[in-house]
């Protein structure tokens, strides 16, 4: 059984992106015979070059895409090069694990209470600085070149980057590297750049094009401070698979077609400027000049990350804030009076919800959990360790955009009798989650002293006692962290949820993307906050259940997350 | 309840070079000792016998206990006790925790074991205490007692004393083997440390760098 695990854990993982993609590019050239699609044909195509503002969809989705990456990267980098061990340094790190757990959703809605013409930082500079008393009629949220949805995507892929780099880094020994560098006379900033950064961005390349996959194709944050008129591409295409005309999914599919040409363009484009920067930064780094613009360096990196954070936490304040707020006028920074009339009005459904996030979240998590832990009890049973062909593997549902395989599944389920619905939703859920709970458990897991298993083999253990008696309490605190980590990636899905459930399984994502388009602020800001709690809790749970259960056991207590 | 391991023209062989040759018959309470510089391999021998060998090695020959082979047998059914140079106390089970884990599921009475057991090694006591907080020679001492617990019919030493401080070593020495005797335990010491060697007094196998 056990043997079978990383068959299963491969086909949960490729089987539906290649299933998606067929599901999307045949009707996309007509052929969908539940439609009446019997031939081949280019009219998606030409219905689809003729949608006005199709081109500019794609532009922004293309730039989204870049944009986002350049910047969360280059932060990212700056920061770790500037930053050294110093207080910023063991602040941010410790920020980092919260901020990633945030949904995606609740992040965006958080910034759109804040950067809107009526929000939270307008009111503080208003009327003294600015003049307003009343909202000034500017286009911030939904502007239309998508500037404010790539803000709300960089300060959320800032932490996913950083968490991987600090993943990595243990590997290269940067500190021993600074100093050989700093001793040759290298500014500190220089010498990371020089002598880290080369060895950093192998490591990190995957999640670096899953972050460009994620921001030319995302949908939830889109919706929430992307442009309308034309929306991006992933917005586009999801209004047209929506469409009470049945037809229109025809057109739909050839739209998926196209995000999967931008995505790879977007791609394409990255991978040549790789290129192209290494062969700059070679000469560079053998040119043997010692400093470069040290000090500036330094403080954008720390500035950046700081402003980053602070970002993403008063979003946080202001869903707090909007979710109790009672009447408010437009210049004053609080509202007059706090209520809990919101609440009250939002709670049924939102219990409602919540009981289906956590029923959804916990099945994938498990599923996951219990393939991604048999497949690396395999692995070190059979000492068989997984290869660089394995890791390519779990970043395919990561690295093909959502929107150009999810809604192919659904067509392709239809097609052969399986309605959407909570069983199609797990299934959607676990194709995400199981990667994450993989990148975050497998590292602990080959890292237990293997004499720990002999050990107990030889005192009497067979091969599943020693798993249950010794391997899985000794690594207690990072399973809970992988199940932390799992319902985090759950809660989160918008797209898989809302195609897969047909829109009959609403979570507290679903529908507090639904109040995107004009919903109360502070009915929003009750769901996206009940949104963003989820995940603590979670991470909550994982960092007290070892410390209760092991406060006796000094060495296990301690090392949770 | 005297028992014998049999080495029976074993050789041990990684790309084709012979690291390890050994053909020997060990007595009740006698050692037979492998000495040499560390990455010569002479733990390979520890490995096959106990049964978790890489398979990058490529082994010849069998094991016999008591006269019967159990080269191909599971880890778990050869009845072959380990002790390293860490105790390896498992750490999320208190120290009574760890001595039962050793104890065979067929023992009775298993609290009054137990708690004879720590007595026996001056531990009297120490039931509930967390593993984590008792000094390296205690610990020791209980890992020591964990493996005689599990009746094993033979032991497998890999380097045991080479972490322990000198005074702590030669005490430790002295305990180790004076139990193995009275118990007639047959046991292979793997060590670089010839007061290792001497101390166990018997049969001892040298690889040089030369052989390596």
């Amino acid at each position: 059984m056990i043997r079978l695990a990383p068959a299963i854990a491969v086909i949960f993982l490729t089987a539906p992106v290649l299933f998606g993609l067929i599901g999307v590019i045949l009707p996309a050239f007509g052929w969908l015979p539940v439609l009446g699609g019997n031939s081949l044909t280019l009219d998606p195509w030409r219905q689809l070059a003729a949608q006005p503002g199709v081109g500019m969809s794609v532009v922004i989705s293309l730039l989204a895409g870049l944009v986002t990456t350049v910047t969360a990267l280059g932060v990212v980098m700056l920061f770790l090069a500037g930053a050294g061990n110093g207080r910023v340094y063991r602040w941010v790190r410790r920020a980092v694990s919260p901020l990633l757990s945030v949904p995606h959703a609740a992040a965006a809605f958080g910034i759109a209470f804040l950067i809107a013409p009526s929000g939270l930082i307008a009111r503080a500079l208003s009327p003294w600085a600015t003049g307003w008393d009343r909202p000034a009629d500017l286009l911030i949220v939904h502007d239309t070149l998508g500037l404010s949805m790539m803000l709300g995507l960089v300060v959320k892929e800032i932490p996913f980057l950083l968490l991987m780099s600090l993943a990595a880094l243990p590997q290269i020994d940067p500190a021993r590297r600074v100093a050989v560098a700093r001793s040759l006379g290298y500014r500190p900033v220089t010498a990371w750049l020089k002598a880290v950064a080369p060895s950093l961005y192998p490591l990190i390349r995957l999640p670096v094009y899953a972050v460009i996959a994620f921001s030319s194709s995302v949908v939830d944050v889109s919706l929430i401070l992307g442009p309308t008129n034309p929306p991006t591409l992933a917005v586009s295409i999801i209004r047209w698979f929506h469409d009470p005309q049945l037809e229109m999914r025809f057109l739909a599919s050839a739209g998926a077609v196209l995000q999967l040409g931008v995505t790879g363009l977007a791609m394409g484009l990255w991978w040549g400027a790789e290129r192209l920067v290494g062969f700059c930064a070679r000469r560079w780094i053998e040119r043997g000049a010692r400093a470069f613009c040290d000090s500036l360096l330094r403080f954008l990196g720390i500035t950046l990350i700081c402003l980053a954070v602070i970002l993403a936490a008063a979003g946080i304040v202001a869903l707090v804030i909007n979710s109790f707020a009672g009447f408010w006028r437009f210049p004053d920074a609080l509202p007059q009076a706090f209520t809990l009339r919101q609440w009250s009005r939002a709670g049924s459904g939102v219990l409602h919800a919540l009981g289906i996030t956590f029923t959804v979240g916990f099945l994938a998590t498990a599923i996951s959990v219990v393939l991604v832990m048999a497949s690396l009890e395999n692995e070190v049973r059979r000492a068989r360790p997984s290869g660089q062909a394995a890791m390519r593997i779990l970043y395919l549902p990561l690295i093909v955009p959502q929107i150009a395989f999810l809604f192919g599944i659904v067509t392709g389920a239809e097609a052969v009798g399986f309605r959407p619905g909570l069983a199609l939703v797990v299934a959607g859920h676990v194709i995400f989650v199981l990667p994450y709970v993989y990148l975050s458990l497998s590292e602990s897991y080959r890292q237990l002293d293997p004499r720990w298993v002999m050990v107990a083999r030889t005192l009497g253990a067979g091969p599943n006692g020693a798993f249950w008696r010794v391997r899985l309490p000794m690594l207690l605190a990072p399973c809970l962290t992988a199940v932390a980590i799992g319902l985090a990636v759950s809660v989160g899905q918008y797209l898989p949820t809302q195609l897969m459930g047909a829109g009959r399984v609403p979570t507290v994502t679903t529908e507090a993307v639904a109040l995107a388009a004009g919903g109360s602020r502070r009915i929003i800001g009750v769901w996206a906050l009940v949104q963003a709690l989820v995940p603590a809790v979670g991470f909550a749970l994982a960092l007290m259940l070892p410390r209760l259960l092991y406060r006796n056991r000094r060495d296990l207590r301690d090392e949770a997350l | 309840m005297s028992h014998h391991l049999t080495l029976q023209n074993i050789e041990i062989r990684k790309a084709g070079q012979l690291l390890l040759a050994a053909d020997t018959r060990i007595g009740p309470g006698e050692v037979f000792t492998v000495m040499g510089p560390s990455g010569v391999g002479k733990s390979t021998l520890l490995a096959m016998v106990a049964g978790f060998i890489d398979p990058v090695f490529a082994t010849k020959g069998s094991v016999l206990m008591d006269g019967r082979d159990i080269t191909d047998l599971p880890i778990e059914q050869r009845h072959v006790g380990l002790l390293f140079q860490d105790p390896l106390l498992f750490p999320h089970l208190s120290v009574a925790g760890n001595l039962r884990f050793g104890l065979p599921a067929s023992v009775r009475d298993r609290k009054a074991r137990v708690q004879m057991a720590l007595q026996d090694i001056g531990l009297g006591g120490f039931d509930d205490r967390d593993p984590a907080t008792l000094s390296g020679g205690e610990r020791s001492r209980i890992a020591l007692m964990r493996l005689l617990l599990s009746e094993p019919h033979a032991v497998l030493l890999d380097e045991p004393f080479s972490k322990l401080d000198a005074g702590l070593r030669s005490e430790m020495r002295d305990l180790v083997f004076g139990r193995l005797k009275a118990a007639g335990l047959p046991a292979i010491l793997v060590t670089h440390d010839a007061a290792d060697a001497e101390a166990a007094g018997g049969e001892v196998l040298n690889l040089g760098v030369g052989s390596a």
